[in-house]
């Protein structure tokens, strides 16, 4: 005997619609400190729209914010401010490391340039490029929305172990390309 | 480049001034005790109002160095685009220069640069720390002796986790 719903109930689990609230809501927290803060700008801007996924204010406020885009280097005196602004964000919280230069220290591996801020934040998408396009951050949103969608806050998965994470949709697989042997 | 008359009536104004040509730039080797005097003079009589840069080079592994670094003083004058390059040689251990700042108050910073980058010190200077390294930095980065990628300063802290952070 099925139930019969009208069409404007939904019926779901409380993981999948906080964890689906929470994607689609993502308010940035743009912690842009060089060029990489150009090309975030430009996602925001009217071309590539970034509130189209939910970003849909940049508030530069970290209480405010639940994810953090650091685009851009970072440098040795400026990663206390950062772990700082990470630790006022509240719970749940992402980051999103844009750039090369903050994913690996980019080509900068000079005295002061931090070499991946994965070192001291706990990151959640790592979008390459010198600068990325907007196209590539918005494809690591996507990926980072997924993402949550997957994980959340509400089960606590993601302070678990690291191996169950998906893979990344962002990262292209290389063809594998054979060497031409020349028979001389 | 400097004109010949500044170049001339600087060789007889101060006696142990050297002064060389290479293709339109002119420098002039003063000791540090000339410094100021010299700058004044320069800026008062020759017109030199705009002091442009103040920079070093660290000679340590140069073939021919006699002294470690070489302080270069870039000063300009903003009507007829004459610029003229002052260097003054400095060694260890004596590594204090006086400072320009009572002259052209843009030192300021200048100086508070070079101190944080070679280490050399301004007598004189109303503010000398350090300008773009962290206070607790200890080494002078832009010496010869100091390698490109750091001593392990700039990865030296604590790791945030998902748990506490």
């Amino acid at each position: 005997m099925a139930l019969e719903l009208p069409e404007n109930v939904v019926v779901s689990r409380l993981d999948h619609l906080a964890s689906w609230c929470r994607k689609n809501s993502l308010w940035p927290m743009p912690f842009a400190t060089a060029c990489c803060g150009i090309e975030l700008m430009a996602t925001g801007a009217s071309r590539h729209d970034l509130a189209r996924f939910g970003a849909e204010v940049f508030r530069f406020s970290p209480r405010q914010c639940d994810l953090m885009i650091v685009a851009g280097r970072v440098v040795m005196k400026m990663l206390p401010v950062l772990q700082r602004i990470w630790q006022q964000m509240l719970e749940p919280k992402w980051c999103i490391s844009m750039g090369a230069c903050a994913s690996s220290g980019g080509v900068f591996d000079t005295y002061c340039v931090v070499q991946g801020i994965d070192r001291f934040i706990p990151v959640d998408m790592y979008v390459p490029g010198c600068p990325p396009r907007p196209e590539q951050l918005i494809q690591g949103i996507i990926d980072l929305q997924d993402k949550i969608q997957r994980e959340g806050t509400v089960t606590g998965r993601e302070f678990t172990a690291r191996g169950r994470q998906g893979l990344n949709r962002a990262l292209l697989e290389l063809p594998v390309i054979e060497p031409v042997v020349k028979s001389s | 480049m400097a004109s010949r008359e500044t170049i001339e009536t600087l060789e007889r104004r101060f006696a142990d001034v050297k002064v060389s040509r290479f293709r339109d730039q002119s420098r002039a080797i003063v000791s540090r005790e000339l410094l100021i005097d010299a700058v004044r003079w320069l800026r008062d009589t020759r017109g030199f109002d705009l002091l442009v840069d103040i920079t070093c080079v660290d000679y340590l592994n140069y073939r021919d160095a006699v002294s470690r670094f070489g302080l270069v003083y870039l000063l300009a004058v903003t009507e007829t685009n004459e610029r003229l390059i002052l260097r003054v040689m400095v060694d260890e251990p004596d590594l204090l220069v006086p400072s320009l700042v009572p002259l052209f108050e843009g030192a300021n910073w200048l100086e508070r640069e070079v101190f944080d980058m070679f280490g050399i010190r301004f007598d004189g200077h109303p503010d000398l720390r350090r300008i773009l390294m962290p206070e607790a930095f200890t080494a002078f980065p832009l010496r010869k002796d100091y390698p490109l990628q750091g001593r392990g300063e700039r990865h030296n802290f604590p790791t945030l986790t998902r748990g506490e952070g």
